[in-house]
């Protein structure tokens, strides 16, 4: 059928067409610099010889030795997955309980439902500033409160303070403090993007399942635990990867609220200071590229785990 | 990644046990009912009292605040506004120069949010409507444009910019935006299109329209709540937006972002912090004012569509 042919060839012609633009912009703002990256990784390139480093030089595996043989590499990249699991877990977390809360309507939902999503809609800049400046050890409020209130001995220096020991049952726990603010305020930053996708699933369910169970007499938690959670499952692998994939390229959070310091320097920072302290290129696009690799063999291997467990039951 | 196969998911039902228990009923939900209401109330706090802080710590002076470090009101006699002025004016003046920096977020926004919108329709029309040759491709974009961390698009971009002497241009950064938002774009847009009958679009390409009219006619007015609240996501994205900025700017302070101003000057000691609050307060509102008069467009657009954050 010449005629048909003809018609599709055109359709598609007029398709290319449309898409054009993104093609082109995508492919000269992220895919010729993912190239370019991978180039310049395996060469020796500093800002001062910028200017010859083309495409095409002398290509030897220095980064990857220098950036594998550092110690501070690889502190930093455990960091990152602490601090990665840690945030999208507590987001999630955060995110259900949030839902589940919410579920069923009251006086003032709608409003609450609209504050609840101010963390994930205000600028990174500015919900930084507001959490330095409340947990700074002089004037902040938390630390103003809980000297005042919750008999603290003295103010904690919650974002400059690597370790901290805390009097737990009494045994001296130490405990990675500026890592885990951090993470905190990931998950309260993030918590509201989980509680989205969550909440709208949970108005989605069928309530059929529920009121049999009610009948049969299974107590609140036997139904969210069997019929509730179950259901919700698809929507948390999709949210855990989203926000995995997010937070381990994370950059502004932890450098607009310690800088990298403090034990919190994750290997996005890590990368940042190489290029603008250090200006070794090279080595920050070595460094930069082992982190996509490692995020994406995270990925592969959640992906086939889930994909497995999918298969099985 | 794709959110239908969340929709579809048939529900797996477990059967429950057989267990009768209702004198114990009444008491359990009054256990779980009471842990719902301080959910609810610890949840309005937490989200609520830091912008409130924000608030307050941007009408008191800074002396007072030292002071008292642990008060979230403001009484009358306290109350300033100077904070704001000396945050609005510009550096000329002896101020922080944030009015020019809302200007220039605004036009980086603004730029994103038209290109962005201008190649997702077109794209998201193509993916939609369009049989060709990798059209099942789309999702690859998704993950080629989000999967790589930004740092790392930001060396290459740097030295770029910098050899084409583009550094510090505001319509440079917004293209850098662009290629950042316009996958999500499609994706929100993408997913719209797909509920708009068919049916009324062949009618048109009968009657001799072209596909561009079809787009423009029909397919536009169609999604328009679709169009602004992807707009607003993208035009959230851009304000937001800080490491590009940062990299881009940061010797330009005349072509500073309110973003990129504020956390400059929050290193320095000679900026009190209640005029730094105001210049949060001056960055946030915007964004808020927003997302409140569109908040539901936007929340569905999001949740049918995915996500970059």
């Amino acid at each position: 059928m010449p005629r048909t042919d003809t018609l599709a060839r055109q359709e598609s012609r007029l398709a290319y067409r449309l898409i054009s633009p993104t093609l082109l912009i995508v492919l000269v703002v992220v895919v010729l610099p993912v190239i370019w990256t991978i180039s310049l990784a395996f060469q020796d390139v500093r800002l001062i010889n910028l200017r010859d480093a083309g495409f095409f030089g002398e290509y030897n595996l220095d980064n990857f030795s220098t950036v594998f043989g550092s110690s501070g590499f690889w502190s930093s990249l455990w960091i990152t997955v602490v601090y990665t699991v840690g945030a999208t877990l507590g987001s999630i977390a955060i995110g259900l309980v949030a839902a589940l809360a919410l579920r069923r309507p009251f006086r003032g939902r709608g409003l609450l439902r609209a504050a609840m999503l101010l963390p994930y809609v205000a600028p990174v800049v500015a919900a930084t500033f507001v959490w330095s400046v409340a947990l700074n050890p002089q004037f902040g409020i938390v630390n103003a409160w809980g000297t005042r209130f919750l008999g603290w001995d003295e103010p904690v220096p919650f974002l400059s303070q690597r370790d901290y020991s805390v009097g737990l049952f009494g045994v001296d726990v130490t405990v990675p403090l500026a890592l885990l603010t951090v993470i905190a305020f990931e998950a309260w930053r993030y918590f509201p993007f989980a509680f989205l996708f969550l909440i709208a699933r949970l108005q989605a369910l069928p309530g059929e399942l529920d009121e049999a169970a009610v009948v049969d007499g299974t107590s609140i938690w036997q139904r969210f635990r069997h019929i509730t959670l179950p259901q919700l499952m698809p929507v948390i692998a999709l949210l855990t990867i989203l926000r995995f994939i997010f937070t381990f390229n994370k950059f502004d959070d932890v450098y607009l609220l310690t800088g990298g310091g403090a034990g919190t320097e994750v290997v996005s920072i890590r990368v940042y200071e190489f290029l603008t302290a250090r200006t070794d290129i090279g080595a920050a696009a070595a460094q930069s590229l082992v982190l996509a690799a490692v995020l994406t063999v995270f990925i592969a291997v959640y992906l086939r785990t889930a994909g497995a467990r999918g298969e099985t039951s | 990644m794709s959110v239908d196969t969340v929709a579809t998911a048939p529900p797996r039902t477990p059967s429950p046990p057989r267990r009768r228990r209702s004198r114990a009923r009444s008491r359990e939900e009054r256990v779980w009912g009471t842990l719902r209401v301080v959910t609810i109330v610890v949840l309005a706090l937490v989200t609520i009292v830091p912008f409130l802080y924000m608030l307050v710590l941007s009408v008191r002076p800074i002396a007072e605040v030292l002071l008292d470090p642990g008060r979230l009101w403001v009484s009358p006699s306290e109350f300033t506004a100077d904070t704001y002025r000396e945050v609005l004016t510009s550096v000329d003046d002896g101020g922080q120069g944030f009015l020019q920096y809302m200007g220039n977020s605004a036009l980086v926004a603004t730029v994103t949010v038209i290109v962005t919108l201008v190649a997702s329709i077109l794209g998201a029309y193509a993916v939609s409507r369009l049989a060709f040759r990798g059209r099942g491709a789309s999702g690859a974009l998704f993950l080629v444009v989000y999967l790589f961390p930004p740092i790392l698009l930001a060396i290459p971009l740097f030295v770029l910019f910098s050899q084409l002497s583009l550094r510090g241009n505001l319509l440079a950064l917004a293209i850098v935006y662009v290629a950042q938002t316009v996958p999500v774009a499609i994706y929100m847009l993408r997913n719209y299109f797909a509920t708009i009958p068919v049916s009324l679009e062949e009618a048109a390409l009968i009657d001799g329209c072209t596909r561009f009219g079809v787009i423009r006619r029909i397919s536009l007015p169609l999604s328009m709540p679709s169009l602004i609240a992807t707009g607003l996501y993208v035009f959230m994205i851009a304000w937001n937006e800080f490491l590009f900025a940062l990299l881009f700017l940061v010797e330009r302070r005349d072509n500073w972002t309110v973003s990129l101003g504020l956390s400059r000057l929050s290193g320095s000691i000679e900026v009190p912090t209640t005029v730094l609050m105001a210049g949060s307060v001056v960055l946030t509102v915007p964004i808020i004012a927003l997302f409140f008069l569109a908040e539901r467009m936007l929340v569905e657009g999001l949740t049918s569509g995915a996500e970059k954050g």
